[in-house]
């Protein structure tokens, strides 16, 4: 059960290809397996599905993917920061399935655990909802949204252990503990690569039966995107 | 004289109650959090995963691990929770959130809601919008009463709906409304803003509304 790995380039390799699913963590630019990202820029592949909740901003995280035209399609919530994505898709060149965020995180989190499908209240009587099934429960109607895996997941953690276990740091756990449930392989980048051990077991978010590789990413510059302050309290 | 932004943003405060688990969107919505009431104990949910949400930071504090659902830089409080975001939209789609105030393009007096989506344009995506809108206990609207001289509260939304029959009140410049999610279609227009007139909400509302003000209650 060898999981670490020594670099970004030998984490990815042998199971890339094009046209493959990829799942990639974080919330906006917190979070983002950002090295893994910038391995699968330097490895080439193309055409490629990816699930995420954003698309990065120009030039940072998948925003990098963008700019190579390495991703065809982007199932996501809200796009919002990205200049390059929006010339890309209006000019039809990127396919987009937008996903509520809750019915995202379900999706992924149900694929992860093997429920090929759930019904939820969020979407129904909207274009979400276009085409799905909606079954009435109780006095209430839900539309159905199936599970989602992927050929590749790749997550960001704070601290790892050979094993595999994973914890992940504040508001930078976001979409990571799904995704590296959903992946068939799953790579962790992690800012502490810690003795198996050293990771209290009441601690770990991600046990290490999600994670086939983690390799040691440490001191990962971390990018704010809307940095907001509180005026110092005059006395 | 139409309530400003922040007296908007105060009004949607006195929605809060004491215990209350409330989650706040973007733009006025987050300026509620300015006018939580002295002695009054809410807990902010921040959909990208924790609940406490604390104030911003000071300079030199800010750390790129803790943001809030608008990737603004924020803090932890002494009760602050995180977890991922399947836990986070079972606290929204489960009801355990009580209240949600979020902005809105067009609310119909039937209580739909559209804020997502204007054909045509680059369409940023819904983000967590429609999972509040369905999960939430109950929904707040704030919003300007018209946009560029159109009405804003109609009888039908002409956009993309992000909810059907979701809204439970609207606050606007003008005044704030009440809208029931079950049964006939009900907006009851309870509040006008100091010096606003009848006939001006009138005016500038194509939805059909009753009237209904109640005693103002200075707080």
């Amino acid at each position: 059960m060898r999981k670490v790995r020594s670099t970004v380039a030998e984490a990815l390799e042998g199971i890339l290809g094009d046209g493959m699913t990829i799942m990639s963590g974080g919330f906006g630019l917190c979070g983002i397996p950002e090295a893994l990202i910038e391995g699968i820029e330097r490895s080439g592949a193309r055409d490629l599905t990816v699930i995420s909740n954003n698309a990065g901003v120009d030039g940072i995280g998948l925003g990098r993917l963008l700019a190579t035209r390495q991703i065809r399609k982007m199932i996501s919530s809200y796009v919002g920061e990205n200049k390059l994505f929006a010339e890309q898709y209006l000019s039809g060149e990127l396919e987009l399935e937008f996903n509520p965020q809750g019915t995202l995180a379900e999706r992924i989190r149900a694929g992860g655990a093997g429920i090929p499908a759930f019904y939820t209240k969020t979407g129904v009587g909207t274009l979400i909802a276009e085409g799905k099934e909606v079954r009435g429960f109780g006095d209430d109607d839900y539309v159905m949204e199936t599970g989602l895996v992927a050929d590749v997941s790749l997550v960001h953690a704070w601290k790892g252990d050979a094993e595999g276990n994973l914890v992940y740091r504040m508001t930078a756990r976001n979409f990571n503990p799904m995704m590296a449930s959903a992946g068939r392989i799953t790579i962790a980048e992690v800012e502490h690569l810690v003795p198996t051990g050293a990771i209290d077991p009441d601690h770990v978010h991600t046990p290490g039966i999600f994670v086939d590789r983690i390799v040691h990413v440490p001191d990962p510059t971390k990018h704010i995107e809307q940095r907001t302050l509180r005026p110092a309290e005059s006395v | 004289m139409a309530w400003t932004r922040e007296q908007m943003a105060a009004r949607a405060a006195q929605e809060l109650r004491d215990g209350y688990y409330v989650n706040l969107g973007i733009g006025i919505p987050t300026l509620v959090a300015n006018y939580i009431p002295a002695g009054m104990d809410v807990r902010l949910q921040s959909e990208n995963g924790m609940l406490g949400m604390g104030p911003f930071p000071y300079a030199g504090e800010e750390d790129a691990d803790l943001i809030n659902a608008g990737k603004q830089t924020i803090t932890t409080l002494p009760e602050s929770s995180f977890f991922s975001s399947a836990d986070s939209f079972g606290m929204i789609r489960g009801g355990h959130i009580d209240l949600s105030i979020l902005g809105a393009m067009q609310v119909a007096e039937n209580g739909d809601l559209a804020n997502w989506m204007i054909p045509g344009k680059m369409v940023k995506g819904m983000g967590g919008a429609m999972d509040l809108v369905a999960g939430v206990k109950r929904v707040v609207v704030v919003m300007e009463h018209e946009a560029r001289g159109q009405a804003k509260l109609l009888k039908q939304c002409t956009l993309p709906l992000t909810g059907q029959r979701v809204a439970d009140l609207v606050i606007t410049d003008l005044g704030v409304f009440t809208l029931a999610r079950r049964g006939e279609a009900n907006m009851v227009l309870i509040e006008l803003a100091e010096g606003v007139t009848l006939e001006e909400v009138y005016a500038k509302t194509e939805a059909t509304f009753t009237v209904a003000l109640e005693e103002k209650v200075q707080s």
